[in-house]
């Protein structure tokens, strides 16, 4: 009793398995509009650079960096903030902004109504957190060099680096979306990336901490995000940062898996 | 009903709504400033201290102090853009309200007693804090708390003023990027005024949160010296952020009007 | 002609124990107009959630094209077009754009899509709007909107979730007139509605829910012949009087029905019931006689306070 409907459009041949750029698309779309906003986005992390980097800089002087060689402190603190910045971009995108268009406009409801499917929305969202944070992380490596903060053409490594940090946050950020109830449950997100930004060795060398402290802010993921970038940053490469780049890739990648799940339970009720 | 029985009604309705949600800002108000003094003020300051600049007092009282007068600001201005947004925009609670002998300027002075309390509760638990720190004495660091106090109600009426002329919630971001991050930075709260650029200096004397800073800085750390603080007198600073908070004030009143009763 | 677009058995839906959808059957055929009735909570929108396989089916089987919704979604959504009962459209995107994007997530090429949003723009009575943000939109244009961009992919098969709730009444009958349209083009509409008119107008065969069961199914006309008898005499009483007359109803019409403001009586000969109620010294203080439509087999078969 199957039926060979003549569909003028949209034959079935025509179902891709892969659509998760769409969703760039969309956004794309919607983003033109906004260019404005995320120019400006950008401005944070650079205030952030000048004031630490210059002000308090000049209070602290030289601070021992990766390997114990002392480094100018604008040049330590700067990989931190671009990490810094490349997990909070991701966190917002794929908690806040996600949450409001999966609660409350529901704009997700009516795209799996198409051939869409909600792994295309998880892949196709992460992404576009992730394709932001290219572009932030590239402005901000143009700026340290301009600024004198680092010399080392490795520099440019930090940029798929950050992005690894914003996939790794951004993957969790969104698994930990679908267990988000209410506005209020967004503290949370605050209350767990603040002390990541503030204790994970992004304004200091860990060793200023007892080492008890020191090996609880080992299991930081941002710890490994900045260590991986100021090794870049400052030219100065070991094996360690394999061992970084590992604990981001598994992060990522369970919160991925989660998030994928977790959202097609909620969305395909 | 008088004038100020209608604006405690109106700030009676805010208590109401915070009763859903006062326990992430509770939170934030006792975690935030525990984790940025423990790391800005314990942990930078260990490097501060036995680094290259000289404040003469130790970088934690410095922080301490600072960052009392910037989280003033800081939930000053919160105060001021997002519940006013969602006030005639989102919850469109405003609205509602002005349907009943509740007029705009209650609204207004409503959300500033209810602000005055909020910001006088943060401020004493941030201040608590920072003695427990040993950054601030407690005598002192309670004296500090009006002006602080002060300096948030001055940026929640302009800051109310200028979200009553937005169109919609995008352009709140744009603000605390561009204005409150940047006086977060740059107004004396992680360093001395006298470390930026000579031409930028004026424009940093010239900010509402440096007045706030040098308030609380000239009330609690008696032994400051020019390195950390200006000469400017006290009621100097004090009319600067009085008539900011007046003028703020007034023109909420007419902007909402104007908004809600077009 | 009598191919099945959509076919369901012992259909059921839970909500962790609670039973949303109760074991239903039934057949769409290619090219009629079907229609989903039902008071609030009867289980429609459950329904169609499962049509559209966006909501996993529970228990029993269901094809839709002949296809399975559980592993052939994709499929069958690239031929459906949905109108869901709340609107969901993209408030970042303009008019046009939410036509677009929706025509992207079809695969549609944009050469193919362009002269598809005109045209839907027309029919939704949006053109002059076309380049304005979808918020500022008023409730009407939404919905429109809405309906419009379920149209993008020339769907075969058109699921309407109470399509013209808050619609003015020019574009209820504007909406009606497409859709009959499309059905005449050959599409296939599923429609749940609360507005017996719009049954009446546009379904050639509907079914009536309640709690999750179907408990009726027919042509409209089919249904008033038989659940609801011709007429229909309205009677409206004045202040405490209704109470008194309830009582000496027996056996003065095939059914009667004592409603908060006034009493139905359900008859196949006017005259004669309102001779008996003269007879009986009943004197309302307003009579209306009409004949009996599909509200009074909805009515009927989904229970108010009945008396036979
Ligand atoms: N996601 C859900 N979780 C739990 N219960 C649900 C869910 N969705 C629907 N229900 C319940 O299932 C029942 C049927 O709901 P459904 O939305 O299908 O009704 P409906 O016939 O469309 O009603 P209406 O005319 O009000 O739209 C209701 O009791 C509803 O509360
Ligand atoms: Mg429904």
């Amino acid at each position: 009793m199957s039926v060979e409907a003549p569909s003028r459009l949209t034959p079935i041949g025509r179902v891709t398995p892969f659509r998760a750029q769409r969703i760039w698309e969309k956004n794309f779309i919607a983003y033109r509009r906004l260019w404005k906003v995320v120019f400006s986005g950008f401005f944070e992390p650079v205030f952030y650079l000048f004031a630490v980097g210059i002000g308090v800089g000049a209070l602290v002087g030289d601070v021992p960096g990766p390997g114990g060689a002392l480094v100018p402190y604008a040049a330590f603190v700067a990989p931190a903030m671009m990490a810094a910045s490349a997990m909070n971009g991701a966190v917002i995108e794929t908690t806040f902004n996600i949450f409001f268009k999966l609660k409350f406009q529901k704009v997700y409801e009516g795209v799996l109504t198409t051939p869409m499917q909600p792994s295309d929305i998880a892949i196709g969202e992460i992404g576009w957190a992730l394709l932001r944070g290219v572009l932030y992380s590239t402005a901000f490596v143009v700026v340290m060099f301009a600024m004198g903060m680092t010399r080392s053409w490795l520099a440019f490594l930090a940029i798929p680096a950050a992005t690894l940090v914003g996939f790794a946050f951004g993957a969790v950020g969104m698994a930990a979306t679908t267990y988000m109830r209410s506005w209020q449950d967004f503290d949370l997100v605050t209350l767990v990336t603040m002390p990541l930004f503030l204790f994970s060795g992004t304004f200091y060398p860990l060793d200023v901490y007892p080492p008890f402290i020191q090996n609880v802010a080992k299991i930081s993921p941002l710890y490994h995000g900045t260590e991986l970038l100021r090794g870049f940053t400052l030219g100065i490469v070991d094996w360690s940062m394999l061992g970084h780049t590992g604990f981001l890739l598994v992060m990522g990648l369970v919160g991925a898996a989660v998030a994928n799940r977790r959202l097609d339970g909620m969305l395909r009720k | 009903m008088t004038t100020l029985a209608r604006s405690l009604r109106f700030a009676e309705s805010e208590v109401i709504a915070y009763r859903r949600t006062w326990r992430g800002t509770v939170i934030t108000s006792f975690v935030n400033p525990v984790l940025f003094l423990a790391a800005m003020g314990a942990g930078l300051g260990s490097l501060v201290d036995d680094g290259a600049g000289e404040l003469g007092i130790s970088y934690l009282a410095f922080v301490a102090t600072g960052l009392l007068a910037a989280s003033a600001m800081q939930n000053g201005a919160g105060d001021g853009s997002f519940p006013v947004m969602a006030g005639i925009l989102w919850r469109k609670n405003f609205h509602g309200t002005i349907t009943t002998p509740i007029g705009p300027a209650e609204i207004i002075y409503g959300r500033l007693i209810w602000g005055l309390a909020r910001l006088t509760f943060v401020l004493v638990v941030f201040a608590v804090i920072a003695v427990a720190f040993g950054a601030i004495d407690l005598g002192p660091a309670l004296l500090a708390i009006p002006p602080a106090v002060l300096t948030g109600l001055a940026f929640t009426t302009c800051i109310t003023a200028w979200t009553l002329t937005q169109e919609d919630g995008r352009s709140l971001s744009t603000l605390f990027r561009f204005l409150i991050v940047p006086l977060f930075l740059f107004s004396g709260t992680f360093f001395p005024i006298s470390q930026l650029p000579d031409y930028i200096e004026p424009i940093a004397y010239a900010t509402p949160l440096f007045h706030g800073v040098e308030l609380v800085r000239k009330i609690t750390l008696p032994g400051a010296d020019g390195s950390i603080v200006t000469g400017i007198p006290l009621w100097a600073h004090l009319v600067y952020l009085v008539a900011m908070l007046l003028i703020g004030l007034y023109l909420s009143i007419r902007l909402l009007d104007r908004r809600i009763r077009p | 002609m009598s191919e099945n677009l959509v076919e369901a058995r012992g259909l059921t839906k839970k909500f962790d124990d609670f039973v949303a959808v109760d074991a239903i059957d039934f057949d769409i055929k290619k090219g009629e107009a079907f229609g989903f009735l039902g008071p609030n909570g009867a289980g429609k929108t459950s329904t169609m959630k499962m049509i559209t396989t966006v909501s996993p089916i529970t228990d029993g089987k269901m094809t839709v094209f002949g296809l399975d919704p559980n592993t052939q979604g994709r499929a069958i959504r690239s031929r459906l077009g949905v109108v869901p009962q709340e609107d969901n459209l993209d408030l970042e995107l303009t008019v046009a754009e939410n036509l677009f994007i929706y025509g992207r997530y079809h695969d549609m090429k944009k050469s193919e899509i362009n002269p598809r949003i005109d045209d839907l723009l027309d029919f939704a009575q949006l053109s002059e709007r076309r380049d304005s943000r979808v918020e500022p939109l008023s409730g009407g244009m939404k919905r429109r909107l809405t309906i419009a961009r379920a149209l993008i992919n020339d769907p075969d098969l058109i699921i309407l979730d109470e399509p013209t709730t808050g619609l003015d009444p020019q574009a209820r009958h504007l909406l009606w007139d497409r859709l009959y349209r499309l059905k005449r083009d050959g599409a296939t509409l599923i429609i749940t509605t609360h507005y017996m008119d719009e049954a009446e107008q546009l379904c050639d065969r509907l079914v009536v829910m309640d709690e999750g069961r179907i408990v009726a199914e027919g042509s409209p006309r089919q249904l008033i012949d038989e659940y609801a008898p011709r007429e229909v005499i309205e009677l409206r009483f004045q202040e405490g009087e209704k109470d008194g007359a309830a009582l000496k109803l027996e056996g003065i019409a095939n059914r009667s029905e004592i409603l908060a403001d006034r009493i139905l009586l359900y008859t196949d000969d006017a005259d004669t019931t309102q001779e008996r109620l003269h007879n009986r010294g009943i004197h309302p203080e307003q009579v209306l006689v009409r004949r009996s439509t599909l509200e009074d087999v909805f009515l009927k078969l989904t229970g108010r306070r009945l008396i036979d």
